[in-house]
Formats: structure tokens, C-alpha cells, sequence
């Protein structure tokens, strides 16, 4: 039978691949990736849970991660062409209008 | 208790206050003043009723009439409990008729000395306020209340002293700087008596009159203990009635209007502190050291007072100087332990020494304000009516026989001489003198050639009714005064029956207020005495200064070095300038320097820095940049994470 | 032979993760996300979620991935002008915060407090939809809504003024 502890370590291993992806690139579009792959990570945590309750909330909540994935994913893209579009690149390091 | 209305006699001045402080600017002088006058007058009438009733009252034999008012609790914490009370017996009704009657005089002479000021609201605001702080102080039941009038009194003092901010009084000082010097030696005194009151407190649990007297008569605390609160008492007084050695303000408060030096600082301010001690006789009856020193202090500065005054030249400061010997005499009395003497002596002070005031206001004024008597002379004929109530003062003050100032004077003199003879031959030496500066004052100022300078002469006149009919009817009470303290000798004593029973209550401590009755004998000799001492002041001054030849040669040759001491005062203030003023100042330097500026600004300021600073260290993490909060956001989870698993 | 299987796609899927956040080119790292999805899918198999499985293939690989690639290729986005900031430092910072990671979840035992698996339910397409129409109706009925709002957001996001 498959280790249970192991997948969720290579969850963890996702998650964190995916806030190296999230704090250290500077490209938009790689930056929503990584934020893709830690949503991943969590849905193979979820999945692992589920099959040690031996019942299937976790996976219709997985279902709805998706979902909400999906959504994000078209606002965020969304936001990208804006970002595009006011400094013809879509370099993070640009978009600095927060600052104080 | 059914409504009494005896309170309103605060509400009076009160209201004249609000009036000439909020809407004085829209009132003629004579609308302001009248109004401030008829305030006084009303307060007169509530004092009269006051009277009235306490003859109503019947008490138990032998004690004296008394009706409290409580106006509301005021302090209730702990062992303290002090209301606003009203007390009206015979010494405050006596007192409180003194108090508005000469008051009520004083504000319509100001009518007419005030006319060519243009701040004459402020003024009558100010007198009507003093009115209502000195009403507080003699009626009140309890030491709390009297001593907010006594602050209250201070307070107006310096405002009216102060009253023209803008002048200077002499080459070095300023009017605002002798305001604040009576102000600040006011301060010491209250230092001494509010000391005083924590030790009554302390000792008897309560600041009520009724109380404390009564539980010192059954239960005093140690000798020690009432003679420190006696000499407190005695400190407190000093600072405000001028005695040594705290008298140095009143001869610089000359600085203030005429009408203030007679109202504040001859009839009625200066005698708070010798109604205090009279109020306090129970504790002083108690404390035979205090009492002593009351005597002694009393008997000394009267006679300090007298010698520095025969050497000064300004009208003012004569007089100045004069209201500081009799302010010693009515403490000498006091000492004496003739109580009733002491408040016959204020009744008759406050006549003829206010008229003394208001009669050398009427020659400031036609004389515009020329205060030097080396340059008046011969005013008697051009100012009668000035001219002749200024001479029955005079004769009172000197103590001439018949008039009120010789019946007062002579009954603390037989009560001084009962109680320590050399105080009594002190006290005499005092009237001599006194007879002698007065009269030379009188010489100088109205006899002889003129010696006014020729634009002042010119425009000599008597001055308007409004101020000259308040001088004769102060004349007449100064004449009549004296007929109601008779000496044994010579008829009853009124005012010693109507307060006696307020001192009754020495009684069983030591057979009566002053001692035995003197004899008939004793009596005749020592009004001889003083009747002799007066007749030789008047001679002397009679031929130094009337006779025409000496004068001139009187004011040309300089002055010895016995009698420029004198008229220095005997440097007294340049005494206390270099021992207390000087350090203090100093003092005061270095805390500005050091400890405010440098210190406590330092203080704020740094904290203002600091929050700048931190503010500009957080600012740094607003880079811009997402992924910095991004960062933060991770680095939050993980903690949150290892706080929730570990 | 489940772990055999199992133990592939999970490396599969870790290095396609890595993979993914390091090329320079956008559009080459779509493409290791999409295998990361597949490898993913696998192991869900392996897990008896078929239905979370096929989802995964349809709506992360088929549609979300599908919509980065169209967005690439929209802003004609080529290699980043800079390197990524993967320098050397990074990776070793990155390999031991894994290793302390790991280290960490073994050691804090948390497999340890779960119950033994339980071969029980298998995600199927019927059971799921049991759930999903059963207990979680209204969150199914709102995550409509929330599409809906997305697809306006993105509208709003992306219109030309």
C-alpha cells in the first residue's frame, strides 16, 4: 500500500516549490503558475486525507478548489494583460504603486 | 429652616461683578458705578437685617447670638467634611457692617475719582469682586471658607494694585511688579496658615469654628502643638495685615488707585488678619507664647512703622506707613488679650483712615496726581471741604480726646499696659510719633506758602460732591465712632457688650478676657498720658513746619544720615531683595534652563523623534513590491504554523 | 506495484515543480506545469480518485493551462530579458528549507496520528456526485456564481477603455 506520510511530504515539497516560484520570480505570468502548483499541492494533501478518513468530503472540497482555481486563474490573467498593457511588460518589479 | 436672607448679601456684589465684567463696556461711568455702588449698599442693608436679627435671637445667658447658614456641602471626603456655610454672630455682623458700609463710601467717591479713566468697568468689577471675597472671609463658618475670601481678598489686591499695568510706579518698578511683590509676600503668609490648618485639622479632625474651639477647650492638644498653630496663625496674619516681617507691600501697593489704597489696604483687606486672630481667640487663649508674640510683633511694627513714616514725602506713603503702626496697635491689642479692643480699633481705623485716603485722593486729584508734599502748601484755602475732613481724621488718628481713634487706641493701651508695661510704654511712643507725622502732614500739606508749581496751581479746585460727600460722612463717623466704646469711666462701651459674649468663652480659662478692672484712678492717668503724648507730637510738628522761615531752610539742608536710613526704610527691602528675591530668582533661572527647557522639553521632544523615527524604520516595508508582502505573508504562516503543531 | 507507480509520478510531479519555477522561457514552463498536472492525475488514480483525476486532466491541463498558453502567446512574451534570481545561493537555501521541511514533518509524526487507511470508499463518479448534490449543494450552487463573477471580473479586468 502507498505510504500515506510520503504523499503528503511531496505535497509539501509542491507547496513549497510553489512559494519559491511565488517570492523569487519576477515574470507575472510564472509568478500565477507557482500559485497554481501550491493549489495543487494542497489538493494532494486533500486527496490523502480523504483516503485515511475513508470518506470523500475532502475530495468534493479538492472539486472546489478547482473550481475556485479556475476562476482566480482568469481574474489573474485578466490582471496580467492590464499590467501589460500600462508598462508593455509584465516584470513585477515594475508595478510598484504600492510603495510608501 | 424658614428663608433667610441674610446669604444675599454675597449675591450683591456677585451680581455687580457680571454686570460691569460683561456688559461694563456699554455703561456710562456713572452707570457703572452706580450700579456697583448700589450693589454695596444692598449688601449694606443685607448686613443691617443681619444685625437686626441677631438681636432678635435670644441665646443662653452669657453666649453670644449666633445663626448658621449652610449654602451647600461642599467637601465631604474622609475625616473632612466642610460645607459653605454662613456665620453670623456678633464679630461677622460687626465686621460685615464695616466691611459695606465704608465700602459703599469708597465706591461712590470712585465715581468721581475715576471719571477721566477710560477703564472704569474693569475697575468697579474688581472692586465688587473684592467686596464678595472679603464678605466671604468675615462670614464664613469654618477656616476653609475663610480662607478662600483671604485668598480671594490677595487676589484683588493685586489686580487693583496692578490696575493701571501700563505705568511705572517709581524709576525702578513697574505697577505690575508691586502687585506682584504684594502678591508674593501675600504667599508667604498663606504659606504659615495653611500650615496652620493642617496641623487643626490634624489635631481637632474638623476646620469648623464651632468644633475646633470647643474640642480645644476640652481636649487641647500639647502646649507645643497650639502655640506652632498660634505662631502659624500669626505668620498668615502678618503676610496679610503687614506686620513684620511681611509688611514690606503695602507701602509699594500706593502703587494703585487712590480709592483701592483706602478700601483694600486700610479699612478692610489688611484688617483680615486681625479679625482671624480675634476669630481664633479660643487658640490663642490657649497658647500664651502665640499671644505674646501677637503683642510683641504688633507692639514693634506699630512703632517701626511710626519712626519710618515721620521721614517720608509722599502723601500716600505717610499714610501708608501710618496704616502699618495702627494695624500694629490693633495687634498689640489683640496680644493683650482685649480681643473686643483690637475689632474697636478696625471699626475706628476704617473711618478715619479711609477718610485720610479718600481727603489725600481729593488733593491728588485737583492737583493732578502730584504726590510730593514739598511741593503742596496752602491748599486749605482753595480745597475747604478736603482741607476739613482731612483735619477731624487727623485729630482722630492722633488720638485727640473726644474723637473716635482715642477711645480705641486708649482702651488697647490700658489693656497693654495691664498686660506687660513695656509694650504700654511702646505703644505711647507710637502715638507720639504718630501725632507728630500726621500733623506735619497736615502742615505741609494744606498751611503755609504754596509751593505748588505754577501750571497746578492754576487749575486748583475742590472736587465734585460725589467724592467730597462720602469725606463728610466718613468725618462724621469718625467723630461719633468713638462714642460707642466708651471707657468705664465715662459711660458704657456699647460695642464691648454687643461682643463680648462672642470672647466669653475664655472665661473659665482665665478670669475674664483682660485680666481685673483697672481703677478709676489708672484709667483718668492713662488717658492723661495719651492726651499729653498727642498734644506734644502736635507741638513739635507745629514748629518745625508752620513756622514760615524754617521750611525753606528745612527742605535745603540734606538730610542726616539718622533720617536718610528712615526714609530708606531702613533698607529693609534691599534687605530682602539681596537675602531672599535675588536667590530665588536664581533659582528660578536654573530650573528654567536646566530642568524645563533643557529636561522636560528635551523629554517631549525625543518622543516626538522617536515615533518620527520608528515611523520612517516601518516605512521601509512598504517597498512596492508584491512579493515582499508575499514574503511576509509566508513567513507569518509558518509561524502560525509551528504555534499551532508544536 | 501501486508504490512503484506511485513513487514515479511523484518525483515526476516534484521535478516538473521545480522545473517549472526555473526555466526563463514563460511558455517552456507552461508546459512543465502541464506535466506536473498529469503526473498529478496519476497519483490521484493511484489514490482511487478517479473522478478528481479526470477533472484534474480536463479542467487544470485541459482548460486553466490552456488559457496561460493563450495568454503567452497573446502578449507574445518570449525568454525574460534577466535571468531568474535561481542563483546558486537560492538552490542551496531552497534544498535545505525542503530538507528541514521534511525533516521536520517526519519528525513532528504526524502520520504517525492518523488512523490506518481504510480501503473504503473509492471516488467514484456516483459517490461523488452523492456528496456533491447531497451535503454541499449550496458551496456547488455558489461556486456558480463565483465563475460568473469571475468571467465578468475578467471581462471588466481586460476591456479596452
Amino acid at each position: 500500500m502507498i505510504n500515506l506520510d510520503h504523499a503528503l511530504i511531496v505535497s509539501f515539497l509542491l507547496f513549497g516549490t510553489g512559494i519559491a516560484g511565488v517570492l523569487l520570480r519576477r515574470n507575472a505570468i510564472v509568478v500565477f503558475m507557482s500559485i497554481e502548483l501550491m493549489l495543487n499541492a494542497v489538493n494532494l494533501a486533500l486527496v490523502t486525507f480523504s483516503r485515511l478518513r475513508g470518506d470523500l468530503d475532502a475530495q468534493v472540497l479538492c472539486f472546489f478548489v478547482m473550481a475556485v482555481a479556475a476562476a482566480e486563474a482568469a481574474i489573474g490573467l485578466g490582471l496580467v494583460i492590464a499590467l501589460f498593457r500600462r508598462h508593455a511588460s509584465i516584470d513585477l518589479d515594475r508595478a510598484t504603486l504600492l510603495r510608501s | 429652616m424658614d428663608f433667610q436672607p441674610f446669604p444675599l448679601i454675597l449675591l450683591f456684589p456677585l451680581l455687580g461683578v457680571l454686570a460691569n465684567a460683561l456688559l461694563g463696556r456699554r455703561l456710562s461711568l456713572r452707570a457703572s458705578g452706580g450700579l456697583a455702588s448700589l450693589m454695596v449698599f444692598f449688601s449694606f442693608l443685607a448686613a443691617g437685617h443681619g444685625f437686626l436679627t441677631l438681636r432678635d435671637l435670644e441665646p443662653a445667658p452669657g453666649q453670644a447670638p449666633r445663626l448658621v447658614i449652610t449654602l451647600w456641602e461642599w467637601i465631604a471626603s474622609g475625616d473632612l467634611r466642610v460645607d459653605f456655610s454662613l456665620l453670623l454672630d456678633p464679630l461677622s455682623s460687626a465686621m460685615a457692617l464695616i466691611v459695606t458700609g465704608v465700602g459703599f463710601l469708597i465706591h461712590v467717591y470712585s465715581i468721581g475719582y475715576m471719571a477721566h479713566d477710560r477703564d472704569y468697568p474693569r475697575f468697579f468689577a474688581y472692586l465688587n469682586l473684592f467686596m464678595l471675597a472679603m464678605l466671604l472671609l468675615v462670614l464664613g463658618d469654618n477656616f476653609l471658607v475663610l480662607f478662600v475670601g483671604w485668598e480671594g481678598v490677595g487676589l484683588c489686591s493685586y489686580l487693583l494694585i496692578g490696575f493701571w499695568y501700563d505705568r511705572m510706579f517709581t524709576a525702578t518698578m513697574s505697577t505690575a511688579q508691586a502687585g506682584q511683590k504684594a502678591f508674593g509676600v501675600n504667599r508667604i503668609g498663606d504659606f504659615g496658615f495653611l500650615i496652620a490648618l493642617f496641623l487643626i485639622f490634624t489635631h481637632f479632625h474638623s476646620l469648623r469654628f464651632d468644633t475646633v474651639f470647643a474640642a480645644a477647650l476640652h481636649h487641647p492638644a500639647s502646649a507645643a502643638v497650639m502655640t506652632a498653630i498660634g505662631l502659624l496663625l500669626l505668620v498668615g496674619a502678618a503676610g496679610k495685615s503687614a506686620q513684620i516681617p511681611l509688611f514690606v507691600w503695602l507701602p509699594d501697593a500706593m502703587a494703585g488707585p487712590t480709592p483701592v489704597s483706602a478700601l483694600i489696604h486700610a479699612a478692610t483687606m489688611v484688617t483680615a488678619g486681625v479679625y482671624m486672630v480675634a476669630r481664633s481667640h479660643v487658640l490663642y487663649a490657649l497658647a500664651p507664647v502665640a499671644l505674646a508674640a501677637v503683642a510683641w510683633i504688633g507692639a514693634l511694627t506699630a512703632l517701626l512703622a511710626a519712626t519710618i513714616a515721620t521721614q517720608q514725602n509722599d502723601i500716600k506713603k505717610v499714610l501708608a506707613y501710618s496704616t502699618v503702626s495702627q494695624l500694629g496697635t490693633m495687634f498689640l491689642g489683640l496680644g493683650s488679650a482685649a480681643f473686643g479692643a483690637g475689632i474697636f480699633h478696625v471699626l475706628t481705623h476704617a473711618f478715619f483712615k479711609a477718610l485720610l485716603f479718600l481727603g489725600a485722593g481729593s488733593v491728588i486729584h485737583a492737583l493732578h496726581e502730584e504726590q510730593d508734599i514739598r511741593k503742596m502748601g496752602g491748599l486749605r484755602r482753595q480745597l475747604p471741604i478736603t482741607f476739613a475732613t482731612f483735619l477731624v481724621a487727623t485729630l482722630a488718628i492722633a488720638g485727640f480726646p473726644g474723637l473716635s481713634g482715642f477711645f480705641s487706641k486708649d482702651e488697647i493701651l490700658a489693656a497693654a499696659f495691664q498686660a506687660q508695661p513695656l509694650l504700654w510704654g511702646m505703644g505711647v511712643l507710637t502715638a507720639g510719633l504718630t501725632s507728630y507725622y500726621m500733623f506735619r502732614l497736615l502742615f505741609l500739606t494744606f498751611f503755609g506758602a504754596s509751593r505748588l508749581a505754577p501750571e497746578k496751581a492754576a487749575h486748583l479746585h475742590e472736587s465734585p460732591r460725589v467724592m467730597t460727600l462720602p469725606l463728610v460722612a466718613l468725618a462724621l463717623l469718625s467723630i461719633a465712632g468713638g462714642w460707642l466704646g466708651l471707657p468705664p469711666v465715662l459711660g458704657s462701651h456699647w460695642l464691648g457688650g454687643f461682643l463680648g459674649p462672642v470672647f466669653a468663652d475664655l472665661h473659665h480659662l482665665e478670669g475674664g478676657a483682660h485680666g481685673g478692672h483697672l481703677g478709676h484712678a489708672t484709667e483718668w492717668m492713662l488717658m492723661g498720658v495719651s492726651t499729653l503724648v498727642a498734644l506734644g507730637g502736635f507741638a513739635v510738628a507745629w514748629l518745625r513746619f508752620l513756622k514760615p522761615a524754617a521750611l525753606g531752610d528745612l527742605f535745603a539742608t540734606p538730610a542726616s544720615a539718622w533720617q536718610r536710613l528712615l526714609a530708606d526704610k531702613y533698607r529693609i527691602d534691599e534687605l530682602y531683595d539681596a537675602l531672599v528675591v535675588r536667590p530665588l530668582g536664581r533659582l528660578a533661572g536654573f530650573l528654567w534652563r536646566w530642568i524645563d527647557e533643557l529636561l522636560i522639553d528635551g523629554l517631549v521632544n525625543f518622543s516626538g523623534l522617536a515615533v518620527r523615527v520608528g515611523g520612517e524604520v516601518l516605512r521601509l516595508l512598504q517597498t512596492g513590491y508584491v512579493q515582499t508582502y508575499a514574503f511576509f505573508m509566508v513567513l507569518g504562516v509558518i509561524v502560525l504554523l509551528l504555534r499551532l503543531l508544536a | 506495484m501501486r508504490e512503484v507507480f506511485f513513487y514515479f509520478f511523484a518525483a515526476l510531479a516534484v521535478l516538473s515543480g521545480l522545473l517549472v519555477i526555473t526555466r526563463r522561457n514563460p511558455l517552456t514552463a507552461a508546459l512543465y506545469l502541464v506535466l506536473a498536472f498529469f503526473a498529478l492525475a496519476g497519483v490521484y488514480v493511484l489514490m482511487d480518485a478517479f473522478f478528481l483525476a479526470a477533472v484534474q486532466v480536463a479542467v487544470y491541463a485541459g482548460a486553466i493551462m490552456v488559457l496561460f498558453l493563450f495568454v503567452i502567446m497573446l502578449l507574445n512574451l518570449g525568454p525574460d530579458d534577466l535571468p531568474p534570481i535561481m542563483t546558486r545561493r537560492v538552490r542551496w537555501l531552497y534544498a535545505a528549507a525542503s530538507a528541514a521541511l521534511v525533516l521536520l514533518f517526519l519528525g513532528l509524526d504526524l502520520g504517525r496520528r492518523l488512523p490506518a487507511p481504510t480501503p473504503g470508499a473509492a471516488g467514484e463518479v456516483g459517490a461523488i456526485a452523492a456528496r456533491l448534490f447531497g451535503d454541499y449543494l449550496l458551496p456547488f450552487e455558489i461556486t456558480a456564481v463565483l465563475l460568473l463573477v469571475a468571467i465578468v471580473g475578467s471581462v471588466a479586468l481586460a476591456h479596452r477603455e
